[in-house]
């Protein structure tokens, strides 16, 4: 028995750690959305974690802990200056903006000869452990439990429903928009640092447009309006594609293609028929049968 | 010098034509529709079917593949947009439904196309004679060049028509302004932004047959290559701004061009990048965009 667990868990070990580390991503997108902006800047935060906590591990041999704290502490502090201009732009505006901001970011590590340019760092020691990575995960949801409800937690749900209102209610609008890209920030760069050192490189290609849509997405189908939603999304996301490769050569069609068109359409599918996402569903399907069955 | 500024116009020309689509879009319903890469690369794929299958005159080729891209974006309006127009959050939700819309038909194009990139036969476009290059302000012209700077102008005079002398257009512009207001003047909303769909597609499947035909390389991810280009160049331009669209199209590809020739390939996105975030910062509603009374 303890064979077995142990020889699946090696089989399913990246999958296992991708599953937390998706969820930290996502999240970091969630926190600015929890305040009704949407943020994509979370690959370049992430890029910045990874590189910052890789270099010093590689040529300053800083212990992991305090690499891991520069990962977490250096998109933070570079979260300051991004978000004072850009937060005040609005939807679709902030989007693009914030997505500028990661492109450059990649594109600036590809031309710096230093790290290798696209090549990217390689032989990082591999120090993180899956259950570092669920740790941290655990603390990010805590603290993430313990906004909800508290004065702060309304603020952010005054500002996401109406930010006039919001602001003539007295909330420093400003200052919580900004903390909550400051939270995603570190969030991402932690979850980028801890990345770095699971798969022993980074590399600017792992920091695409592409990646912060699929943070984006991860929070989405999960449920972008509780804490809980992006985890469940990064999860279920995740975790597919492993059912699918067993399923694609049943249905015909190869596994890339299919992973896509199932990812489509559920998003899809979620959009427009679950805005709230898988996590409401639960709820949905209550108040379905309560509907139909009156007591 | 002469020689960059020519490559510069060919490369902004299908800039310009793509992000056209995607300004129009936006300027009627505020949404960001993503699926606009998706229309550009499957019409790239349409269009080569069209010419290596079925042995279409290339010329023949461009306005069926228009047609049809035209279509999809209507059947993408039907499924990914109108259901969602009634909602709050319509934008972001929007956003997200062509998002996945564009993950929808990038599969279907890896599926049945493939992964690996796909050409244009030899010959698609006849090529001239070597020995006597077209000369133009001492640069050296292509005939692909000028053919697809041709056709970009020509689709360029033909929208401004569109939208500023018929009646259609003057009804997509009504809904661009308020759909409220539109309405209540009798104007068929739910028409004018379909047909906004139906234009805005078929610009973008245009822009996809001409930037296969120029780079003469075709893949399911060739969108991708456009789509944050695309961007920038809306957002340059000022969201929903036709002319600004145009212009900063152009200005991107001449910006491209040089970049490229002084600095380096390398850096070529970057540069482009940086400047659409110093425009945003700066002067957020771009070049040519309006401050609306109600933003500012």
């Amino acid at each position: 028995m303890g064979g077995l667990l142990s020889s699946l868990y090696e089989t399913y070990q990246s999958t296992l750690a991708y599953t937390a580390l998706n969820s930290l991503l996502a999240l970091s997108v969630y926190t600015s959305l929890s305040c009704g902006q949407l943020a994509l800047g979370s690959a370049g935060f992430a890029a910045l974690g990874a590189y910052s906590a890789a270099l010093l591990t590689l040529q300053a041999h800083w212990p992991f802990p305090l690499a891991l704290a520069a990962g977490l502490a250096v998109p933070a502090l570079l979260a300051v200056p991004l978000g004072l201009p850009v937060l005040r732009l609005r939807g679709v505006f902030l989007a693009i903006a914030t997505v500028g901001f990661g492109e450059v970011v990649r594109l600036c590590l590809v031309n710096w000869e230093y790290v290798n340019g696209a090549q990217g760092i390689v032989a990082i020691p591999q120090k993180t452990a899956v259950w570092m990575i669920y740790l941290a995960l655990g603390v990010v949801l805590f603290l993430l439990a313990r906004l909800r409800g508290s004065k702060w937690g309304f603020a952010l749900e005054a500002i996401r429903e109406d930010e006039p209102a919001a602001r003539s209610m007295g909330i420093p609008v400003a200052r919580y928009k900004l903390s909550m890209l400051v939270l995603g920030a570190a969030m991402a760069g932690l979850a980028g640092a801890l990345e770095a050192h699971f798969t022993f490189m980074v590399a600017p290609n792992g920091f695409t447009f592409g990646r912060v849509v699929d943070m984006l997405v991860f929070a989405v189908v999960g449920g972008a309006r509780l804490y809980l939603g992006p985890v469940v999304g990064a999860a279920f996301l995740t975790l597919l594609p492993e059912l699918l490769r067993e399923l694609a050569p049943r249905v015909g069609i190869e596994a890339g293609p299919l992973r896509l068109m199932v990812n489509g359409l559920i998003l899809l599918a979620v959009i427009l028929f679950l805005p709230s996402g898988l996590v409401s569903l639960p709820g949905r399907l209550r108040a379905m049968r309560a509907a139909r069955s009156p007591p | 010098m002469g020689q960059q500024a020519v490559n510069g116009l060919f490369l902004g020309s299908i800039y310009a034509l793509f992000a056209l689509g995607y300004t129009l879009v936006f300027g009627v319903l505020d949404i960001l529709n993503l699926a606009h890469a998706a229309v550009f690369m499957l019409a790239s794929f349409v269009a080569l079917v069209l010419v290596s299958d079925l042995h279409l005159h290339l010329l023949l080729a461009l306005p069926c593949t228009m047609a049809l891209a035209g279509l999809l974006g209507l059947l993408l309006e039907r499924v990914a947009f109108r259901p969602l127009r009634s909602r709050a959050d319509s934008n972001v939700a929007g956003l997200i439904s062509s998002l996945a819309a564009a993950t929808v038909l990038e599969a279907v194009a890896l599926e049945v196309f493939g992964p690996n990139v796909a050409r244009f036969p030899f010959g698609t476009l006849p090529a001239g004679d070597p020995a006597h290059p077209l000369h133009l302000f001492g640069a050296v012209v292509s005939r692909l060049q000028l053919t697809i700077i041709g056709v970009a102008v020509i689709l360029f005079l033909s929208l401004t028509f569109l939208v500023k002398r018929t009646r259609l257009g003057r009804e997509v512009r009504a809904v661009a302004e308020s759909p409220r207001a539109a309405r209540v003047l009798g104007v068929n909303v739910d028409r004018a932004i379909a047909a906004s769909f139906f234009i805005s597609s078929a610009l973008g499947g245009a822009a996809g047959v001409l930037y296969g035909l120029a780079f003469n390389s075709i893949s399911p991810d060739m969108g991708r290559s456009v789509e944050l280009k695309g961007l920038s160049v809306i957002i340059v331009g000022g969201m929903g701004s036709m002319p600004g669209a145009v212009l900063a199209g152009f200005a991107l590809g001449l910006t491209e061009v040089f970049v490229v020739a002084h600095l380096g390939g390398s850096w070529r996105d970057a540069v482009s990048f940086a400047g659409l975030f110093l425009i945003l910062v700066l002067r957020p509603h771009g070049l040519l965009g309006a401050v609306s009374p109600r933003e500012a």
